[in-house]
């Protein structure tokens, strides 16, 4: 695996995270907003550890990183699907374009 | 005076009556609110008596001379050392006789009241109003400084104004009350120029130093007040005259006079106390406080304040002979009786014998409060049966009102000068004054004497002669006692008023005055006033054609008179066409195109630009999140290529 | 080229093939499906990097926790079934525009950088040492994130369940308007 550089795990962790930036920015669904932020979430983890491992192998800040960002997506993710039971009780509709009562 | 607190109470009764009957009245006092401000003022009354008694009898006299006696000071807003608006009560001779006029008055009137005005709804607000009104009267008597009396000045402005419009739901009502308050207002712009003329020379507010400074031949304030001036006019002279045009104001003289007549929209006792004995003659007290000042030092503005009198006097007399309203009547009555004790202050000198004029003013004052509030009251009764302020609707009514007959004859005869009754003396004292300094004055009074003879003659014979007895029917009795005390005791007044010795209480300087008139003076104007009554009988005593006649043959002048001379139409003319064109239009177009414009065009500019980008608000999250990445792009793009 | 580079290309491939399908699929359901997968070529890649414990980490939380969660949202809120609206037209223009923009220039910054190792270690991960560190309060322990975080996850839960609380208030006016 050494013959891999460090640089092209960051080019998977890149495009992966633009892929979850496409998908905020398309999806009208908001459960599907939320897998991209799911998407986004773990490049940046694909990141820490490749990080750890190559620049500073005698460390484990990025593995512990790693996990904290897991056990916050998680919460994160509880806290999205309760937010988006509520919207749909209130709009009948997880469609983000249905909720815009917060303009002009 | 040993005990000032009483003399605070005086005036602090009726506020507290109307602070009572204004905030609880309608709820909690809707029928006993007359008797509640009744028995308050009563109080009252009794205390501005005992204060008589003390000052004149015990207290009031050190070394034969009546002194001011500064009873209560405390400095209320100080603005510099030297200069500050202090809070006060001053007693004299004037203010206490003033005491007793105004609280005697508005006890009958509030008594008078308790019948006149029952089964309205707003009853206890038309005692709140009374309270009010009574409260501020006083309290500018009392006033120990101009700045005080200025205030009071505003107040008793202010509830002459709730009281002429208390009757709302009339829109002439309403005009009335508009046209008093906004005329005596114009005239308070002057006075309170005046004030600050006077005060600004003379660095102080307070009365007793005032006139001291300003009195004191060659003391520095004195010189340069004198030698300021502002138009080839003194600043002395010119603070007097604008204090004069506030006065002249309240006290309807000419040509700030036409709020008077109107303001008989009000009730009938609220026009025998405020628009006959009281606030009206607040311009003449006002006058006699500074008297001091226009006698020794300015005899020019004296002599306006000599001829404004006796031309409203005469002026307003004329005009009284040709009114069919008896409450206009008597407004025109009371004009021209001021005007009398305006030009009496104004003939009059300061020292010793020489102020006979002053004395003479203020005994006028003295009586004619009450002959003229009995008058009032009197009317009052007679339009409460009548229901009609017209002299055609009334006619015969003497054997129907006997009490108020009688006691609106005295009065009457009271105000026309016929002996023993209390304006005979209080109008030879005047008479005598202004013969020993202005025949032409002299001559001006004696003719008002008679005509006023004839138009109160006028008007007594077509309210109780004129027509048979029996042309009312349906009416209900003369009235309740509540109705009747008042005129009983008014009539009493007006007959024994002119033997209280007021000529060794009140005068200029505090001495007593010793001169008589002589029988001989009394006879012309004695005699004049006969031949008016008599010329009144011959008209009015019965119906006829007579006066009819009369008035076609004078033509013009008669017509001229009985529209006031035009006066009103005159200011309408000035304001409406005059001040509306030439100032208010502009101004208004002004306002219209310019300031709104200018505002109008900000808040376009502002609407077009939210207009333009509100768009940006769209509520869609996802909108939001794309600017938000342009912005972090922005700015990761700034810190690594221009910030590094 | 050898096997494991071979394996990670693979790998990479499969990541971002299932990424892009689960953020352009409209099927809904299908979409929490590709990103199962793609989350589970995440897992993968964790094992090709020698980092078991984390992977399995990854399978338990995302693949066990999360995607179950996401998946029953799914069936409680829309027909999984249905396709799902397009995308709007301009805004996934502006999208694409956003993200070829943002990832070239990403690209090309990490490919113009040269990484430098502070240390020729090799690394090697120790589950032991992880539970050593994690509950350490020197020495560059983590307990103090670690009670944070625990913290956190106790307020996201019960704000969970306050957040997706029905009102009784509510449904008793509405019921009352009903009868009424």
């Amino acid at each position: 695996m050494s013959e891999i550089p460090l640089t092209h795990i960051l080019f998977l962790s890149t495009g992966l995270f633009f892929i979850g930036v496409y998908g905020l920015f398309t999806r009208r669904n908001m459960i599907t907003m939320l897998m991209s932020v799911e998407l986004m979430l773990n490049s940046v983890n694909i990141n820490f550890v490749a990080f750890n491992k190559y620049l500073y192998p005698e460390k484990l800040d990025g593995i512990f990183f790693t996990i904290f960002v897991i056990t916050i997506a998680a919460a994160e993710a509880a806290v999205a699907i309760a937010i988006i039971i509520n919207l749909y009780r209130s709009h009948h509709s997880i469609d983000v374009e249905d909720a815009s009562e917060m303009k002009y | 005076m040993s005990h000032p607190i009483y003399i605070v109470l005086i005036p602090l009764i009726p506020l507290v009556c109307f602070l009572v009957l204004g905030i609880f009245g309608r709820k909690y006092f809707t029928n006993s609110a007359g008797i509640f401000g009744t028995l308050g003022l009563l109080t009252s009354t009794l205390f501005s008596l005992s204060t008589a008694y003390e000052y004149f009898f015990v207290s009031g006299k050190l070394n034969g001379v009546f002194q001011k006696i500064e009873v209560l000071k405390f400095t209320w807003l100080e603005f510099s050392p030297g200069v500050s608006i202090d809070l006060g009560i001053l007693i004299d001779p004037i203010t206490v006789m003033m005491l007793v006029v105004v609280s005697f008055v508005s006890l009958m009137v509030h008594l008078f009241s308790l019948g006149y005005m029952k089964g309205e709804t707003r009853f206890a607000t038309y005692y709140a109003f009374l309270g009010l009104f009574t409260f501020s009267m006083l309290g500018l008597v009392l006033s120990s400084n101009i700045f005080q009396i200025y205030l009071f000045w505003e107040l008793v402005g202010v509830s002459s104004f709730l009281l002429i419009g208390f009757y709302f739901e009339k829109p002439s009502a309403v005009a009335a009350s508009k046209k008093a308050f906004i005329v005596t207002r114009f005239a308070d712009l002057g006075f309170l120029i005046g004030i600050l003329v006077l005060s600004f020379y003379s660095h102080t507010l307070d009365f007793g130093v005032l006139i001291e400074r300003l009195t004191t031949a060659g003391s520095p304030y004195l010189n340069t007040i004198n030698a300021a001036s502002f138009l080839g006019v003194s600043a002395l002279t010119w603070g007097l005259l604008l204090v004069f045009m506030g006065g002249a104001g309240k006290s309807a003289m000419f040509p700030l006079h036409i709020w008077l007549p109107d303001a008989m929209e009000g009730p009938t006792p609220v026009s025998a106390l405020i628009h006959a004995a009281t606030m009206v003659v607040a311009g003449v007290f006002l006058v006699a406080r500074l008297f001091p000042v226009f006698a020794l030092s300015d005899p020019a503005a004296l002599q306006v304040v000599m001829y404004t009198g006796a031309f409203s006097a005469f002026f307003a007399a004329v005009i009284a002979c040709t009114q069919t309203d008896i409450k206009r009547v008597l407004a025109y009555s009371t004009m021209s009786q001021i005007g009398y004790m305006m030009f009496a202050l104004g003939v009059s000198k300061y020292n010793g014998e020489e102020g006979l004029g002053y004395m003479g003013s203020m005994f006028h004052l003295f009586t004619h409060a009450f002959f003229k509030s009995l008058l009032f009251l009197g009317a009052g009764a007679v339009i409460h049966m009548v229901h009609s302020n017209e002299m055609k609707d009334m006619g015969g009514l003497r054997k129907l009102m006997p009490i108020t007959h009688i006691s609106f004859l005295i009065a009457c005869l009271a105000i026309a000068g016929i002996p023993p009754f209390s304006g005979f003396f209080s109008k030879e004292e005047i008479l005598m004054a202004s013969f020993e300094s202005n025949k032409l004055i002299y001559a001006v009074a004696l003719l008002t004497s008679g005509l006023t003879a004839f138009y109160m003659f006028r008007l007594y014979y077509s309210i109780f002669w004129s027509k048979p007895t029996d042309s009312h029917h349906g009416h209900h009795g003369e009235g309740t006692l509540t109705m009747k005390i008042p005129l009983v005791l008014l009539a009493v007044l007006a007959i024994v008023a002119g033997f209280v010795p007021i000529s060794s209480w009140i005068t200029a300087d505090g001495n007593a005055i010793h001169s008589s008139i002589p029988i001989t003076f009394s006879i012309l104007p004695v005699s004049l006033a006969v031949i008016g009554i008599l010329l009144a009988t011959r008209l009015f005593k019965t119906e006829n054609e007579l006066p009819q006649r009369i008035a076609i043959q004078m033509g013009g002048l008669y017509k001229a008179a009985s529209r006031k001379f035009y006066i009103d139409e005159v200011y309408l003319f000035i304001t409406k066409k005059v001040l509306f064109n030439l100032i208010g239009k502009p101004a208004a177009w002004f306002d219209k195109n310019i300031v709104d414009g200018f505002m109008n065009l900000l808040a376009k500019l502002t609407a077009g630009l939210s207009e333009l980008i509100k768009g940006y608000q769209s509520g869609k999250v996802q909108d939001y999140a794309l600017y938000f990445f342009g912005g972090i792009t922005g700015l990761i793009i700034a810190f690594i290529y221009l910030w590094k | 080229m050898s096997a494991a580079s071979i394996i990670f290309y693979i790998v990479a491939a499969f990541i971002l093939g299932t990424g892009i399908l689960a953020v352009t699929t409209r099927k809904i359901f299908r979409a929490s499906i590709w990103l199962l997968f793609s989350l589970i070529g995440i897992a993968a890649l964790y094992f090709w990097m020698q980092l078991e414990f984390l992977a399995a980490v990854q399978i338990i939380v995302y693949v066990g926790g999360i995607v179950v969660l996401i998946i029953f949202s799914i069936f409680l809120t829309i027909k999984s079934g249905d396709e799902m609206p397009k995308p709007i037209l301009t805004r996934s223009i502006f999208a694409a525009l956003a993200v070829l923009f943002g990832s070239g220039f990403l690209l090309r910054l990490i490919s113009l950088y040269t990484f430098k190792p502070t240390s020729t270690t090799v690394f090697n991960l120790n589950v032991n040492q992880i539970g050593i560190q994690m509950l350490d309060t020197k020495n560059y322990g983590y307990l103090l994130p670690f009670e944070l975080i625990s913290m956190l996850l106790l307020a996201a839960m019960i704000g969970c369940i306050v957040i997706a609380m029905k009102s009784k208030d509510k449904d008793a006016t509405t019921f009352q308007n009903t009868i009424q």
